[in-house]
């Protein structure tokens, strides 16, 4: 069974901090990590790997240090690495960014399942994978949080409801994006983190050339959404930071909670 | 790409510096400078009002669409019921049909439906499109594209919105694949450009912590999801409207997905929206253990317990218990967040709280710009003398 992962480098938006005084965000400093839902991705081609023997690919698009994803992706059990990275992939919007990952899994040529994350936490948008799939013309099942039985021709997968589950066949092959509720990530191996670092580790780089690419067809060029106004989200509340030790900012706390009869 | 500042235009307004989602740009001296973390992403290109910010991009031609008609949404519907959201899009539509001067239209997909054109023109839908087959019954993705393919190329319409449900989110993008057009995600907040007519789609971007306003100029229709409870809807029970049926040829093979089975769970018993009083707790209360005073304080406020997407993630909380974007949203008189730096997906789901009262060690957490009250203060602190003063007052 060959698996292709799609994992994206995401900045850890909970970590995201804003200046007291301007409101603006802070950006220094924030980590970069594998997106949380993409860890679920990884976890579940391993684990069918373990299964059903094959070989997992882990595509990423992003700048050169998304490469630390792919690594880390590795030192969890992909077997290789492609990092789709160029200058004119930047600024890509889902319509891009699904044409460039699909031209690179075209470029891969066979596979028998795509595993991604629902949705990246810095877009929150849950495009790509659809988007995807559509683009290659195979089916696909999203939120899934159960993968019931894999077989050659086809699969059996639960998929998350509001108010409950669907229980679906799909024939393979076939993109998948899956939900934490799936499992459980590993932790990368340490050993296998150190050989995705070797010189002779089996990753590779490919830039819009490699994927047989025109640049005016992906990154912000190829985008047919653009970003025209970004702007802070408006608070209409007048915050008040108690002062004082603990025990004084509680008491004050109180006071004004009395104040308005909540308790 | 490449952007870069011609110095000579600079006049030095900083609008780049504020439309830059990533802050990389910069005043040196009195002009702006373009620094390494500039993604080309080109959001500067079009604030500034100097022409001063070029890029090596070739001008796009915008095509002339004046031949797409009509503000359509898609009509979702589950056993024969109709998604509440569907019916708040076509209030939402009703505003921006008016302000194009053009129709509103829904487009319903089932089998056996038909009933529910007369619900959906009752709540402004000047047409509704109809296609009805079995293999239509229950949702899939392929079938319901490949339906809604058709009836977008034969009809044109300019703009259409879904729901950002389980099936709106996964429709909408393959959808958006197949009939070549840009689509914007969970928007907030929709309205028409006077000038350009064009459709400005608002929602919180890089991560949430800003908002974008993004526009879709080079496609149409103009495709956007809205998460339910958004929109409102306006009833328009003496409308008339017509029903155009399409015919919709499906074989099993092209669809690839059958559905073996559709399982309700009973609602576990936690009814978040309906809470007086929240205690949630994030990443500051550090493990499922911390959890233990947070519920202590629930327990003396009469309140419920709840989290971030981290204390889910981190199994310190159930999924059903999470507030934000991807949990619940609620509206109680009083909100203690604890330990919880508020990522705006966060905040998103606490913005209608009464009162809210945040505790963090963080000064620069952004929780703090929608308290009311803050403490800045360790949790594990500042959570026992509050339980212990509550017990006395």
């Amino acid at each position: 069974m060959k698996i292709i992962v799609l994992v994206k480098q995401v900045p850890d938006t909970a970590e995201v901090k804003l200046d007291p005084k301007t409101g603006n965000l802070i950006r220094e400093g924030i980590k970069s990590i594998i997106n949380p839902d993409d860890l679920h991705a990884l976890e579940a081609a391993v684990q069918l790997k373990a299964r059903l023997g094959g070989k997992v690919i882990a595509l990423s698009m992003g700048p050169p240090q998304a490469i630390d994803a792919i690594s880390e992706a590795m030192g969890m059990g992909a077997d290789e690495g492609i990092l789709l990275s160029d200058r004119a992939f930047a600024g890509a919007d889902t319509w891009a960014t699904s044409f460039t990952l699909g031209q690179a899994i075209n470029t891969i040529g066979t596979y028998d399942l795509i595993i991604a994350g629902r949705q990246a936490i810095d877009g929150d948008t849950a495009q790509i994978g659809p988007q995807v799939a559509d683009f290659l013309g195979v089916p696909h099942v999203s939120y899934v949080f159960d993968i019931e039985d894999v077989k050659k021709e086809a699969m059996v997968v639960k998929r998350r409801l509001e108010d409950g589950f669907e229980r679906v066949q799909c024939t393979l092959p076939a993109l998948l994006t899956v939900i934490g509720e799936l499992n459980t990530p590993r932790y990368p191996d340490v050993a296998g983190l150190i050989d995705a670092c070797r010189e002779k580790a089996p990753i590779k780089a490919w830039n819009a050339a490699d994927i047989g690419v025109h640049t005016k067809d992906v990154g912000l060029e190829g985008s047919l959404t653009q970003v025209i106004k970004t702007f802070a989200p408006k608070s209409q509340k007048q915050s008040e930071i108690l002062e004082g030790t603990a025990k004084e900012t509680v008491n004050t706390l109180i006071g004004k909670l009395k104040e308005i009869n909540l308790i | 790409m490449t952007v870069w500042i011609e110095v000579d235009l600079c006049n030095g307004c900083k609008r780049c510096l504020k439309a830059c989602p990533y802050g990389a740009v910069e005043m040196k001296g009195d002009k702006a400078h373009i620094l390494e973390r500039c993604t080309s992403c080109g959001a500067c290109l079009e604030v500034c009002k100097q022409k001063a910010v070029q890029s090596d991009m070739a001008p796009r031609v915008i095509p002339d669409f004046s031949d797409r008609q009509g503000v359509w949404i898609f009509a979702e519907q589950r056993e024969g019921t109709l998604h509440p959201v569907s019916i708040e899009l076509l209030g939402k539509a009703q505003d921006l049909a008016a302000d194009l001067d053009q129709e509103v239209a829904a487009v319903l997909l089932g089998y056996q439906v038909s009933g529910l054109s007369r619900t959906l023109i009752e709540h402004g839908a000047n047409t509704v499109y109809l296609a009805e087959h079995k293999a239509l019954k229950d949702y899939r993705s392929v079938a319901y594209t490949k339906v809604l393919e058709e009836v977008i190329k034969a009809e044109k319409p300019n703009i259409l919105l879904m729901g950002a449900t389980h099936i709106g989110r996964d429709l909408a993008p393959r959808l958006s694949r197949r009939v070549a057009v840009g689509l914007t995600a969970d928007c907030t907040e929709l309205n028409i450009d006077p000038k350009e007519k064009i459709l400005l789609q608002t929602r919180p971007a890089f991560g949430g912590n800003v908002m974008a306003t993004i526009a879709n100029r080079y496609s149409r229709p103009q495709m956007a999801s809205v998460r339910p409870g958004v929109m409102e809807a306006k009833p328009k029970p003496r409308n008339k409207g017509k029903v155009i049926k399409h015919k919709a040829s499906l074989t099993e093979k092209e669809i690839g997905t059958r559905i073996l089975e559709i399982v309700k769970e009973a609602k576990k018993a936690v009814n978040l929206s309906d809470a007086k009083v929240i205690v949630a707790g994030g990443r500051g209360v550090g493990d499922e253990g911390g959890f233990k005073i947070l519920n202590k304080l629930a327990a003396v406020v009469g309140g419920e317990i709840a989290g971030t997407r981290v204390a889910v993630e981190e199994g310190w909380i159930p999924v059903e218990r999470q507030i934000g974007q991807t949990g619940q949203s609620v509206h109680p008189e009083l909100y203690i967040a604890c330990g919880i730096s508020g990522a705006i997906q966060h905040r998103a789901g606490i913005m209608n709280s009464r009162y809210i009262v945040a505790v963090n060690r963080d000064p620069r957490a952004p929780i703090f710009q929608v308290a009311d009250w803050g403490i800045i203060g360790d949790l594990h602190e500042v959570l026992p003398i509050m339980i212990e003063q509550i017990k006395k007052a």
